[in-house]
C-alpha cells in the first residue's frame, strides 16, 4: 500500500491574536492518495483557501498533523518548506504569469528550480509542455497576448512540466467563462493522471464535479466528505 | 543556474521607466564627473607653473606656503647643492607678486592696477620649458624689459593685441610695474591660476630692481637638475645628508611622502612630484574648494540615489504578485533579492555609459569656454562608476525590504 500524499489529522488553524483570535479551521482530518483527483466545494469564506494554503506550506500549520509527500510540515523549517514547495504544482485564481517573461520562460521559471534538469533541455521541454495544454504557437507571446483561458493553461503548464506529485488549484476557473473554464480543468485534469499527479481543486463550478474521484465539502471550517456520484 | 535572465527582462519590460531611469543615472553621472572635473581643474590649474618647470628637486624656505606667498632663503644653499654627486646644473628662481598698471586703461582718471606674479631667472638658463622663454632670451637680458603672459587675465589691458600691433612698427609696449617704468620685450603662455591673476617673467636683475628691497642672495625656489639616469631617491638622500643642519619632517606625511619632502636646517627639499603636491594642498587645505566640489559631487550622489531608488522600489511593488508567486513556486528570498541588486547594477551601468559619453562632450566645451585644464582621466573615470554602482545598491538595498512584503499565501 503506497503511502498517501496528504495526511492531514486533527488540524485547526487561527486567525488573529488576542481578542480577535478567530478559529477558521476545525479539526480538518483527512487523506490524498497517489493520483487521486479531490475537488473541494464550500461557501466562500469556509476555509478552503486557507486548508490549501496549508497544504502547500504556503502557511505555517499551528495545530494538529499536516503531512505532505512524506514530510510533516509542522513545525518545519522555512528552507525545509521552500524545499517542498518545488515539488508541488500550484495553479491560482488569477493566473499570476510573470508579465516580462515570454510564455516559455514561464515555464522555465518552474524548470530552473530543479537542477536535476540539464538547461540545455529545458527549453524544449517547456515548449512540449505549452504543446501539451494546446499552445505550441503561442509559446513567444507574452502573458498580456493572451486570452485568459489561454493564460491559465500557461500556468497549467508551468505547475505540471516538473511532474509534481501534487497539484493545488485554487478555483482556477473563477476568472474564465464556462466553455474555457471546463476546458482548462480537462486539459490540467488529463495531464495529472497521466503523470500519475493528485489534484486538490477547489471549485464553485458544478459542470466540473464529475472529473473528481472524491468530492470533499466544507463548511465553517469544518469538513465532510461527499460520495463523487451524488 | 538561472538561464533566465530576469532581471533585465523586467527592466527591459517598462522600456519608459527604463529611460527615464537610466536619464537619471546619466544625470547624476554627469554632475559628478562635472564636479569632480572642475575641481580637478582648479587644482591643476594652480600648478601650472610648475609643471612647466624643468627641474628634478626644488629648494625653498620651509615657511614658504604656496607660489604666492614665498618665503625667500639664501641661495648658498642651492649653490651648495651643485656640489652633490648626481646634480646637473642649479638654477635660482624669484618670485614676487608687483602691482602692475595697465597702460591703456581708459576709464576714471585712477589708473587701473592689479598684482601679477613676477618671475626673475636668470637669462640663458633652462628653467621653463617654454619655447617663447628661451627665444626671448636676448630680450630678457635687457635693463628693465619682461616677457608677458599672453593668458593673463585680460585686466591687465590688452598687452598681447597691443604689442603685435607694435612690433610691426619697431615699438614696445611700456607699463609699470611697482612704479618702475617696464617695457614688454615679449609674449609667453601660461595661464592665470588661483594666486596669480597673470604672470611676467624677467631676469634676476631687473627682478632686483624691480623689488628693491630684497636682500642679497635672497632666493625663492632652487632649481636642480640631475643628471640623465641619476637615481631621484638616492640623490634626495644625499641632500638629507649633505645640507648643513638637523633634518626635520612632517610626522603627518607617510614614509614614502618625506623622502621626498623634507626639511634640513634653512631650506625644505622637495621632488618635482612634491613641489607640485606642496602647491595643491596648499588650495586644498586652506581654501573651501574641495568642500564645495565635494559637496557637488555628494549631491549628484543622492540624487542619483534618489532617482533610482524611486525607479527600484516602483518597480518591486509593480512585481509583488509576480514575487509572491515566485516564492510559493519554490523560489528563495535570495534569488528575488539578487534580482533588485541585478536590476540596480544593470541601472548603473546602463546609465554611466552616456553620462560618460556625454561628459567628454562637456568637458570639451568647458576647456574652450573657460582655458581651464579640464579632461577625462581613468581614476575618475573608474571613481565616478563605482559610486554609481554604489548609488545603485544602496538604492537596492533599501527598496528590497519591500519584496519580503511578497508573502505566498496572499496569492491564493
Ligand atoms: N490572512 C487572514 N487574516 C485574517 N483572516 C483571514 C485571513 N485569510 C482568510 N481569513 C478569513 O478566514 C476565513 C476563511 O477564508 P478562506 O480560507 O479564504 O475561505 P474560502 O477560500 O473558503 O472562501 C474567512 O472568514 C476570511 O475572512
Ligand atoms: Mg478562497
Amino acid at each position: 500500500m503506497l503511502q498517501p500524499i496528504i495526511t492531514i489529522e486533527n488540524v485547526s488553524h487561527y486567525f488573529g491574536a488576542g481578542r480577535l483570535r478567530k478559529q477558521i479551521l476545525f479539526d480538518v482530518t483527512t487523506i490524498v492518495e497517489p493520483g487521486e483527483v479531490v475537488i473541494m466545494t464550500g461557501p466562500s469564506g469556509s476555509g478552503k483557501t486557507t486548508l490549501l494554503t496549508l497544504i502547500g506550506a504556503l502557511r505555517s500549520t499551528q495545530e494538529g498533523s499536516l503531512k505532505v509527500l512524506g514530510q510533516e510540515l509542522r513545525g518545519g523549517s522555512e528552507s525545509k518548506l521552500v524545499e517542498l514547495r518545488r515539488n508541488i504544482g500550484y495553479i491560482f485564481q488569477a493566473h499570476n504569469l510573470l508579465n516580462s517573461l515570454r510564455a516559455w520562460q514561464n515555464v522555465q521559471m518552474s524548470i530552473e528550480l530543479h537542477s536535476d534538469i540539464p538547461a540545455s533541455e529545458s527549453r524544449d521541454r517547456a515548449e512540449a509542455m505549452l504543446e501539451a495544454v494546446g499552445l505550441a504557437d503561442w509559446a513567444t507571446q507574452y502573458p498580456n497576448e493572451l486570452s485568459g483561458g489561454q493564460k491559465q493553461r500557461v500556468a497549467i503548464a508551468r505547475a505540471l512540466v516538473c511532474n509534481p506529485k501534487l497539484v493545488l488549484a485554487d478555483e482556477p476557473t473563477a476568472a474564465l467563462d464556462k466553455k474555457s473554464g471546463r476546458d482548462v480543468v480537462e486539459i490540467m485534469h488529463d495531464l495529472a493522471k497521466k503523470q500519475g499527479s493528485a489534484i486538490v481543486l477547489v471549485t464553485h463550478d458544478n459542470r466540473i464535479l464529475d472529473l473528481a474521484d472524491r468530492i470533499i465539502h466544507m463548511e465553517d471550517g469544518r469538513l465532510s466528505s461527499l460520495d463523487a456520484s451524488a | 543556474m538561472f538561464a533566465i535572465p530576469l532581471a533585465w527582462l523586467q527592466l527591459k519590460r517598462e522600456t519608459v521607466r527604463l529611460l527615464v531611469a537610466l536619464a537619471g543615472i546619466g544625470f547624476a553621472v554627469i554632475l559628478m564627473f562635472l564636479q569632480l572635473g572642475f575641481q580637478a581643474a582648479l587644482f591643476e590649474s594652480a600648478v601650472t607653473l610648475h609643471q612647466k618647470l624643468e627641474g628634478d628637486i626644488f629648494l625653498i624656505s620651509p615657511q614658504s606656503t604656496s607660489l604666492t606667498s614665498m618665503k625667500s632663503f639664501p641661495d648658498r644653499r642651492l649653490y651648495q647643492s651643485l656640489g652633490f654627486a648626481g646634480v646637473d646644473a642649479i638654477s635660482p628662481i624669484y618670485l614676487g607678486l608687483g602691482i602692475w598698471k595697465n597702460p591703456y586703461w581708459e576709464g576714471p582718471p585712477a589708473s587701473q592696477t592689479r598684482s601679477i606674479l613676477v618671475i626673475g631667472m636668470v637669462p640663458g638658463d633652462k628653467v621653463f620649458a617654454l619655447p617663447e622663454v628661451a627665444e626671448n632670451q636676448s630680450q630678457l637680458r635687457l635693463t628693465d624689459v619682461v616677457l608677458f603672459d599672453r593668458a593673463s587675465r585680460e585686466e591687465f589691458g590688452p598687452i598681447s593685441k597691443k604689442f603685435e600691433a607694435l612690433k610691426a612698427t619697431g615699438g614696445l609696449v611700456k607699463s609699470e610695474i611697482e612704479s618702475r617704468r617696464v617695457k614688454v620685450g615679449g609674449l609667453f603662455s601660461l595661464g592665470a591660476s588661483f594666486g596669480a591673476d597673470g604672470n611676467l617673467i624677467t631676469s634676476d636683475l631687473n627682478f632686483r630692481r624691480i623689488f628693491s628691497k630684497r636682500g642679497e642672495g635672497m632666493i625663492d625656489v632652487g632649481l636642480i637638475k640631475l643628471k640623465p639616469g641619476v637615481d631621484l631617491e638616492k640623490t634626495l638622500a644625499r641632500f638629507r645628508q649633505n645640507l648643513p643642519g638637523t633634518s626635520r619632517t612632517d610626522p603627518k606625511k607617510t614614509t614614502d611622502q618625506t623622502k621626498e619632502d623634507f626639511v634640513v636646517g634653512d631650506v625644505r627639499v622637495l621632488s618635482k612630484k612634491a613641489f607640485i603636491a606642496f602647491e595643491q594642498n596648499y588650495w586644498k587645505e586652506s581654501t573651501a574648494i574641495g568642500f564645495i566640489f565635494t559637496l557637488g559631487t555628494a549631491i549628484g550622489f543622492v540624487v542619483g540615489t534618489v532617482i533610482v531608488y524611486q525607479i527600484l522600489y516602483t518597480d518591486v511593488t509593480d512585481h509583488l504578485a509576480e514575487y509572491a508567486t515566485l516564492k510559493a513556486m519554490g523560489y528563495k528570498n535570495r534569488y528575488l533579492l539578487s534580482v533588485v541588486f541585478q536590476e540596480a547594477i544593470i541601472l548603473a551601468v546602463m546609465g554611466y555609459i552616456p553620462g560618460y559619453i556625454l561628459c567628454l562632450g562637456l568637458y570639451n566645451v568647458t576647456r574652450s569656454a573657460t582655458a581651464l585644464p579640464i579632461s577625462m582621466t581613468l581614476d575618475r573615470g573608474i571613481l565616478v562608476l563605482c559610486l554609481a554602482i554604489l548609488m545603485c545598491v544602496i538604492s537596492g538595498a533599501v527598496a528590497v525590504r519591500k519584496v519580503q512584503d511578497a508573502d505566498p499565501a496572499d496569492i491564493f
